[in-house]
């Protein structure tokens, strides 16, 4: 069998592929993001033509995976956790319509936020849809995981959701590969009411997947991911969740832990395995990251003294986890003597030079100075960087397409001019919905779509507004004379001027498309250019 | 054997080519693995860190513990003292000397260095002006690899053998170049160690 060295997220898109997938639906967001891009890169996708092109968003992405889970063949969705936020409507659903073909949901949680706006955990998601779920530990688990995810989705007519965080989708290890297998047949449901949600055949499918947690949790207590480490002092047993795992063991001389172990990776909880091992230990101390899903649930409602963790203080409520925190939790004395100096300056991320996105918040800011702080909502992407010094130009950053809806809401408040500063990608994602609110309404507004013809936070993806951004808004209903584009460099500053103080007197909906590609997505097509010759 | 290292620098520096150079040479040797990296958000200009651990034991976690790191191998100088809590006792500081200034308050350079110079075990390479002395300025990473190699255990060697399987595409006046590269950094460190 070979090994090779892969990300995690690597690892689950060989696994996928290796298991016989049809199709892989996504949209761009760290730290998810290397898990589509491997596989539109892999030259087996390529040959057995598995479809790759990235989706809308999460949201169409999870009903495309529905749909060919519907026709019999292997799907898997990825995605970034605020992601499934999103796709939420689709996914919860997706548990009682079940499965024809196998489907794995990927969601990537990001504890610490070091490319998101929360932290939210993924589990809590899977146990409100009652899906069954994995969390790996490490690069091969991920592999496997993904792997025989596969059978037990289609052997239990359900999706199956595996959580992992950021550290594991941006760890590389080795990897051991297993057989690759061919592609499901294309085949109808046997029961062609099973997608039909109508009231009266959900109940029943409702009742069908209530009936079937027992034997999620039957696959949990006899899964070779979740399983009882003993150690010989059990005044202390220890819990570990996940990648919480890996930590745990740094800390214990051939990572061999003194303490009794219950590794947990798959879900729902096994909990007749975790009540044997509770009463075996005099304390519980319950490793996870995210938030305290394991802990809340033993706990329950009226708690256990027992039990400590991140509810306890004895790990930090918020953030993720680490070997040094597990080593605090744990009482060992660690030697940590060596200070950050003073003298260091941050270096937070900013704009690269030559962005287009900077001319245009050069005119912005000039022209907003002229109204005082608090008028420009903005959204998600590489020009949410704007909040911070030098530009200091922007006020919200909420969710994908929130600039132009808090625009709205603000203007229907009476806070005039209310500006939205939307990227391209992130318009066809979710802006384009609240452009029609607007339109409906003639709300006086002044919608900025910086248009950079790609995604760019997440390394260049191709864009869906790509070429058909004035179409789109002309469709909704944007006035031909209030659609007003642009290209944003220096030399055109007056002109931007112009068309901003223009749009932002005129009482109703005003659409401005600054466009001028990415300077890191060209340079990158010049160089490969350039090597072609 | 064991070594943990801490590569830091500016997002665009490429670190990640001298972690992947270090991985294979790794793999080459039938050690153990795992090397996290930093994707997102701060690659635009921003501080990035990377974790190398490799080791002939199977390798925990995927970030080093603080106070345990062998090595911090920094491409920029500010950015080598940004992790200094990682290093452990008498472990290796061994930074490139010149500065990438993109913000602001960068610090005085000369007190930056005066900062590293309090760790006894510290090596400060100019390895711009090295390669660009070979007329190989792309291979500035090569260089530091060379000059943080006399501390990792895996034989010289290997690490040959990695860069001539990385770079072997792209021909082999580019292979040669950064194989001297990597013995002019590799010459510094044994020289100027103590």
């Amino acid at each position: 069998m070979s090994r090779v060295l892969l990300l995690g997220d690597e690892a689950i898109a060989q696994a996928a592929i290796d298991a016989g997938l049809s199709g892989v639906y996504a949209y761009p967001g760290t730290p998810s993001t290397e898990i589509t891009e491997y596989i539109q890169n892999s030259k087996i996708a390529k040959e057995r033509k598995l479809h790759s092109d990235w989706s809308t968003n999460e949201k169409t992405a999870m009903e495309s995976a529905i749909g060919m889970s519907y026709a019999g063949k292997r799907a898997m969705v990825c995605m970034k956790h605020v992601g499934l936020n999103v796709a939420a409507d689709a996914f919860v659903n997706s548990t009682i319509t079940g499965v024809n073909g196998g489907i794995i949901v990927v969601v990537a949680d990001d504890p610490s936020m070091h490319s998101s706006q929360n932290e939210q955990d993924s589990r809590f998601y899977g146990d409100f849809a009652l899906m069954p779920m994995f969390e790996p530990s490490n690069q091969q688990e991920a592999y496997d995981m993904i792997y025989s995810g596969f059978e037990i989705s289609e052997k239990y007519n359900t999706p199956i959701l595996l959580r992992i965080t950021t550290r594991l989708a941006h760890s590389r290890s080795s990897v051991e590969l297993k057989p690759m297998r061919e592609e499901n047949k294309l085949k109808l449901p046997s029961d062609m009411r099973q997608f039909v949600l109508l009231p009266s055949i959900a109940r029943n499918n409702y009742k069908k997947l209530l009936g079937n947690q027992i034997y999620f949790i039957d696959e949990a207590e006899n899964s070779s991911f979740n399983k009882i480490i003993p150690g010989k002092d059990k005044s202390l047993g220890i819990i570990a969740c996940g990648i919480t795992y890996n930590y745990l063991i740094e800390n214990f001389e051939n990572h061999i832990s003194p303490y009794p172990v219950a590794k947990i990776c798959q879900y729902p909880l096994p909990d007749k395995l975790l009540k044997e091992f509770t009463d075996m230990c005099d304390e519980v101390l319950i490793l996870e990251d995210g938030y305290p899903f394991v802990e809340k649930q033993i706990n329950g409602l009226f708690g256990n003294s027992k039990i400590k963790g991140r509810l306890t203080g004895d790990l930090p409520r918020d953030g993720e986890l680490n070997p040094n925190l597990v080593a605090k939790a744990l009482g060992i004395k660690e030697n940590i003597d060596l200070k950050v100096s003073d003298i260091i300056s941050n270096r937070p991320p900013a704009l690269c030079p030559g962005c287009g996105h900077i001319d245009v918040f050069n005119s912005l800011n000039e022209i907003m100075a002229d109204y005082g702080p608090g008028h420009v909502f903005s959204d998600i992407g590489c020009y949410t960087l704007s909040a911070l010094p030098p530009l200091n130009a922007i006020n919200s950053c909420v969710d994908m397409g929130a600039s132009i809806t808090m625009a709205k809401g603000a203007a229907d408040a009476g806070l005039l001019p209310a500006i939205a500063f939307i990227g391209d990608s992130t318009f066809t994602h979710s802006g384009m919905t609240g452009l029609l609110d607007c339109i409906i309404e003639k709300t006086p507004i002044t919608i900025i779509i910086s248009d950079n013809s790609t995604t760019g936070m997440t390394g260049g993806q191709d864009s869906h507004a790509f070429n058909r951004l004035p179409e789109i808004c002309l469709g909704l209903g944007v006035e031909p004379e209030h659609l007003r584009i642009y290209t944003p460099l220096r030399k055109n500053h007056e002109e931007s001027l112009r068309i901003l103080r223009e749009e932002i007197a005129y009482q109703g909906v005003s659409v401005i498309i600054p466009q001028r590609e990415c300077v890191r997505t060209l340079e990158r097509k010049v160089k490969s250019k350039k090597a072609e010759l | 054997m064991k070594s943990d290292i801490i590569l830091s620098g500016v997002g665009g520096q490429g670190i990640l080519s001298i972690a992947t150079t270090i991985g294979t040479a790794a793999l080459m040797n039938d050690l153990y693995m795992k090397q996290s990296e930093v994707h997102g958000m701060s690659q635009r200009g921003g501080a990035v860190v990377s974790n190398m651990r490799v080791s002939s034991n199977p390798v925990a976690s995927d970030v080093i513990p603080m106070g345990k790191a062998d090595l911090i191998l920094s491409v920029e100088p500010m950015e080598s003292l940004r992790y200094i809590p990682y290093l452990k006792p008498g472990g290796w500081l061994i930074t490139s000397s010149s500065p990438f200034v993109n913000i602001e308050d960068y610090p005085d350079i000369e007190k930056v260095k005066e900062e590293i110079r309090k760790y006894k075990n510290h090596i400060i390479i100019d390895a711009d002006s090295i390669a660009k002395d070979i007329k190989s300025a792309r291979s500035s990473n090569i260089v530091m690899l060379g000059a943080a190699s006399p501390f990792i255990e895996i034989e010289e060697s290997l690490f040959i053998k990695a860069i001539e399987s990385i770079f072997k595409s792209k021909g082999s006046e580019i292979v040669a170049k950064n194989i001297e590269a990597f013995n002019l950094g590799r010459n510094y460190s044994l020289q100027n160690k103590k």
